[in-house]
């Protein structure tokens, strides 16, 4: 399918914008399996343009989106000597993963207008319906969201991070860590010049468990049953064979 | 060696996880414990989130306790009358502390309410051994003064209705208390990820008064059930098993205690009650200390429908 869009791209004259993203991606699945370590993807690609390159220089902007899930939020506080969760907000739903990747400094990539229209940074990814009534600083949990992930490596803020050169040829690379998620992670890449968009370009990097890995994560949510039995007969016969196998050693 | 595990969705060293089912199966060995009050806050340690933790725990110490019974079959020190009316109140317990566990996950406070068992359960137990084997360091030294063999005390216990006779165990007595100690058990077992040997093996020897030499093998056949049953539990309402997770440690378990039993048979009996005692202590000391220090980062995520 990205094939044809991108056969499209060429064969037809650029119908709209003057300045088209022409993407090349390293990979765009990435399996998790039994050795999964983390995985770096790189992103890279062209700048295809009808007309000669203007004075103002061009800025990229790579955002790379995990699936979203709603997160609670949990506050421990001091009670009695010991700290326990007390206070909790629930955030709707806030991505997995977010990186955001640009060839220089945030404000001068992107105005904040396009920032908001795109929703590109990540506490703009992260939607929150309100608090309750009793929590005032609704604002720390949202905070606290992000700080925790970034520190795991699932959100990063890659200012000057994508190397353009030529005005012409862009590229990039984003850490994927080893706790990663299943799903679609959707990567978008703005063309900007003096912060508004020029183009934009989006595509899709799949994130899947494979093999023994997506046997057993299916096997346990489909049926739980069947897997608790094979946990146990795993263990069965370990603590059988490993009694055997010593006392058999001790004999002979 | 990294692996993902694919229900904790974490990448974990295997070596690591081999060692530590080492450890702790050398423990269980030596010791004669399942392990498994220290394996599940080994786990915490490494990132294993604490709800597959304590399901995998479970899982885990289905092993290492089949394994051993096998051992305790053969000498016949095992009580099955007694081990199936402790099972039959450990099923309960265990069902029990299943419905208490997936309360507390969704109010977020299953955390806090595994650590304070921890604490309080390894805090009693060590402090009494460690008393207990002391004082008999002492005696020992002391020489051999003669002391007869105290007579067994008949308690409160004989006195309760529905008696029943204990054969190998040469009790004869209500089926109210072991009811009630293997519901306790069941229910630990269900809440902190252990087979609770180190409540049952007290309890069996000072309120059911049974003697010393079938106590070990008896827990150990009513444990299997009942972590097996909390294993079930735990796959069919949290789906928090995580079979990667338990084979690394079963295979390092296995091999573990194969050798911690071999140092244990030339170690002295009483030393090595002290030794437990001091190690129980020192993973109660750093639990507490996590409940009692500011932690790092006072907000922590937790996804709902996921763990």
């Amino acid at each position: 399918m990205r094939h044809w869009i991108l056969i499209l791209a060429l064969v037809l004259p650029s119908l709209a914008a003057a300045e088209e993203v022409v993407l090349g991606l390293s990979r765009d699945t990435v399996s998790i399996t039994t050795s999964f370590d983390g995985s770096d993807i790189l992103i890279f690609g062209a700048v295809k343009r009808e007309e000669p390159i203007r004075e103002q220089p061009l800025e990229v902007l790579i955002t790379v989106e995990g699936p979203s899930h709603p997160v609670v939020v949990r506050r421990k506080e001091r009670r009695l000597g010991i700290w326990v969760n007390t206070d909790s907000v629930e955030v709707d739903a806030a991505p997995s993963f977010y990186a955001v990747a640009t060839t220089g400094p945030m404000q001068q990539v992107m105005s904040q207008t396009e920032i908001q229209r795109h929703n590109v940074t990540i506490d703009r990814a992260i939607r929150s319906v309100g608090a309750p009534m009793n929590i005032s600083n609704s604002q720390d949990f949202t905070d606290a969201v992000i700080r925790i992930r970034e520190r795991k490596g699932l959100y990063q803020m890659l200012e000057g991070q994508v190397s353009l050169d030529q005005q012409t040829l862009f590229r990039t690379a984003i850490d994927l860590p080893a706790n990663l998620t299943e799903g679609v992670y959707v990567t978008r890449i703005f063309l900007t010049r003096g912060g508004a968009v020029v183009s934009s370009h989006e595509t899709e990097i799949d994130v899947r468990k494979v093999g023994l890995e997506r046997f057993l994560f299916k096997l346990s949510r489909e049926q739980p049953m069947v897997y608790g039995i094979m946990a146990l007969a795993i263990a069965i016969a370990a603590g059988w064979g490993a009694s055997t196998a010593f006392r058999m050693m001790r004999n002979g | 060696m990294q692996t993902y595990l694919p229900i904790a969705e974490v990448s974990v060293n295997g070596y690591l996880l081999l060692g530590l089912g080492g450890i702790v199966g050398l423990l269980s060995g030596m010791f004669g414990v399942g392990g498994g009050f220290l394996i599940t806050p080994l786990l915490f340690f490494i990132g294993v989130p604490p709800a597959v933790a304590v399901a995998t725990g479970a899982n885990q110490i289905v092993a290492s306790s089949f394994s051993a019974v096998l051992a305790h079959f053969r000498r016949r020190t095992v009580d099955l009358t007694m081990g199936s009316v402790l099972l039959a109140g450990g099923l309960i317990g265990s069902a029990l502390g299943i419905v208490v566990f997936n309360y507390l996950t969704r109010v977020g406070q299953v955390d806090l309410l595994v650590r304070l068992c921890y604490v309080v359960f390894l805090g009693i137990i060590g402090a009494l051994m460690f008393i207990e084997s002391v004082n008999a360091l002492r005696n020992a030294r002391k020489a051999d003064t003669g002391k007869k063999p105290k007579r067994r005390q008949r308690t409160w216990v004989h006195a309760l209705p529905f008696k029943m006779r204990f054969r190998t165990s040469g009790q004869y007595m209500s089926v109210i208390p072991p009811i009630l100690v293997g519901m306790a058990v069941g229910v630990l077992a269900a809440i902190m990820g252990v087979g609770g040997g180190f409540i049952m093996v007290p309890a069996m020897i000072y309120i059911l008064g049974m003697p010393t030499k079938v106590v070990i093998g008896t827990s150990l056949f009513q444990i299997i059930f009942v972590t097996a049953f909390t294993t079930m539990l735990h796959a069919t309402t949290n789906q928090t098993v995580d079979i990667v997770l338990a084979l690394y440690l079963i295979l390092g378990g296995v091999v573990g205690a194969q050798i911690g039993t071999r140092i244990g048979l030339r170690l002295n009996a009483e030393q090595l009650r002290v030794l437990l005692a001091g190690l129980v202590l020192v993973v109660c000391a750093k639990v507490a200390l996590e409940l009692v220090v500011q932690p790092a980062d006072l907000y922590a995520l937790s996804e709902p429908g996921r763990h």
